[in-house]
């Protein structure tokens, strides 16, 4: 057996293979918030409350509906982005003409009023929900033992991630986004509706959320808070990336990732404040982010 | 002139303003603006710094939140529209600032305003009337010198369909040669049957260009002069102009 730095293999590819799953996680979650913040210019609070909200919508599903998880992956975040759409046109949209504090404000009391409401109905203990059965068991790689499903999780978020970039860096609809973006006024001159296009960002943005939280449900059990203690690492990751940029947010949720499992075999110690480190060195000598745009 | 130009027959026009105000915040910009534009007309509205040019053509197009009067295109009011409605109708507006977005490039500028009609220019069409673009659609918008840049603000509103421009200093801060291309534009552009509202500082270019000049000072219309009777006006747009 043959060991690097004196860490078994296994160990350390194990500790990648961790950190890709949760780069998986910050990658979608971090994206979700730049394309928001991109347009909507808010952050997003209660993005961690709408990731467990997928989560949960995928368990009731399954649980009350029996909605298999394959359809939950395309279901749910369509059913918690069309609450997002309702979020938005009822709450958000009545304060674009007030300071963007506000609708931070808003946003973090949404969090925790949903995030209070699922822990009245459903207590803390968590619940769990079984992964698919195609995707159980796992294969042997020689050098290591890789779980089918957590290479679904991460093949699926890469899909998504490079996706949705895609879309908003090489489509006309995405054009369109980068534009109003820029200059929401002019981009209204040319006869587009730019308030239902913020109104549709929102729904995808939180849609998104949603579809992190239907891959996590079979990893983590369903629980209440597990949005509220994921998102403080992926705020951490955008403030590193850069608020707006859409590659930046991608490329630092796995970045990161990977990041937070090496240290994990190197220095465990360090391990659950290496991207807060990461975050105040950046923060010192790159205040706009990695990829961030000064404005 | 005030009076007669609101007893014109608005019937006739494809755009008649009347009395129209605007406000930024609590500030009163225009006082009561009042112009025709007949259809497949030039007119310009000329005017000092701070006149209002920008404000009245941006009322017209709905893009600023408290105004009041009467914008009627075609036929149809105007004022109470939102400025996409308003696009939609078929007024196409090119902005002082010229608008181009950094994230985008300049093909994408190019292609970015939806086709509201049919009639509009084609790509090709466009980049055969302003050939300096066809080479450099695929650099970012903003790396285009600013005569470049304006020759895209032009060239993408003339794809959508919209018949009626306005056009806010189109020449301003460009050099001659460019100018020039820009008239030479306007021209072909009239002769296509385009309506055109022309905000402009450069005098002697809209002299070239242009059926009628509306001079405007504080906020009002306060004359009107055709083009074929500018030089008996030369001392009296001199004094209006403070050239
Ligand atoms: N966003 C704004 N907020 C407050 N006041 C404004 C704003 N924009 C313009 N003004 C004021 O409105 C008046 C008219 O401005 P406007 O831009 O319409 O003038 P203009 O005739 O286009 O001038 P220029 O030839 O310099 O472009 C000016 O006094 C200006 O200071
Ligand atoms: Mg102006």
């Amino acid at each position: 057996m043959f060991e690097l730095l004196g860490i078994p293999p296994q160990a350390l590819f194990g500790q990648l293979l961790l950190g890709l799953i949760n780069g998986s996680f910050y990658a979608l979650l971090s994206l979700g918030l730049a394309v928001i913040f991109g347009l909507l210019n808010i952050i997003n609070f209660s993005h961690g409350a709408q990731y467990m909200m997928g989560a949960f919508v995928a368990w009731m599903g399954l649980t009350w509906l029996g909605i298999p998880y394959w359809g939950a992956l395309v279901i749910v975040p369509l059913v918690v982005g069309t609450t997002g759409v309702v979020i938005e046109r009822l709450m958000i949209s009545k304060l674009y003409h007030l300071d963007h504090l506000y609708g931070l404000l808003l946003t973090f009391g949404l969090a925790l009023i949903i995030q209070g409401l699922f822990r009245n109905g459903f207590g803390v203990s968590g619940l769990p929900y079984s992964i698919p059965s195609q995707l159980s068991g796992g294969t042997n790689l020689g050098f290591m033992f890789l779980p089918n499903y957590r290479a679904w999780v991460v093949v699926a978020s890469l899909i998504v991630c490079f996706g949705t970039w895609f879309a908003i860096e090489r489509t006309r609809l995405g054009a369109y986004l980068r534009a109003a973006t820029e200059n929401p006024t002019l981009v209204g001159a040319f006869g587009i509706n730019v308030p239902r296009m913020i109104t549709l960002t929102y729904g995808f943005g939180v849609a998104l959320a949603a579809f992190a939280g239907v891959l996590a449900a079979p990893i983590y059990s369903v629980n209440p808070n597990m949005g509220a203690d994921l998102i403080i690492v992926v705020f951490a990751v955008v403030v590193i990336g850069g608020m707006g940029s859409i590659l930046g947010a991608i490329l630092t949720g796995f970045g990161l990732g990977i990041v937070e499992g090496l240290t994990k075999v190197f220095y465990p110690e360090a391990s659950s404040v290496a991207i807060f480190v990461i975050m105040a060195i950046v923060l010192l000598f790159k205040p706009a982010g990695l990829f961030g745009r000064t404005a | 002139m005030a009076d007669a130009a609101r007893k014109l027959d608005t019937s006739s026009s494809a755009l008649a303003v009347r009395d129209l105000q605007a406000w930024y915040d609590e500030s009163h910009i225009l006082h009561g603006i009042n112009f025709d534009v007949a259809p497949g007309e030039v007119v310009t509205l000329l005017g000092r710094n701070g006149a209002g040019k920008t404000t009245t053509l941006r009322a017209i197009m709905g893009l600023i939140a408290k105004r009041a009067g009467a914008v009627q295109f075609e036929g149809r009011e105007l004022i109470a529209l939102p400025a996409r409605t308003i696009a939609r109708l078929g007024i196409a507006f090119c902005p002082e600032e010229r608008g181009i977005f950094s994230a985008l490039s300049v093909d994408e500028n190019l292609m970015l305003p939806p086709v509201i009609k049919p009639g509009g220019l084609s790509r090709d069409d466009v980049l055969t009337m302003f050939p300096n673009l066809r080479e450099r659609l695929s650099s970012q918008g903003t790396k285009l010198s600013g005569g470049e840049q304006q020759m895209l603000a032009i060239a993408r509103i003339l794809r959508t369909g919209a018949k009626f421009l306005l056009l806010d200093e189109p020449t301003e801060g460009l050099a001659p040669v460019i100018v020039q291309q820009i008239g030479r534009t306007l021209a072909t552009l009239k002769n296509q049957g385009f309506t055109i509202v022309l905000v402009e500082q450069n005098f002697h270019f809209a002299a070239s260009v242009a059926d009628r000049h509306y001079v405007v000072e504080q906020g009002r219309v306060i004359d009107m002069i055709p083009n074929t009777e500018i030089q008996t006006n030369l001392g009296k747009l001199h004094a209006y102009l403070g050239v």
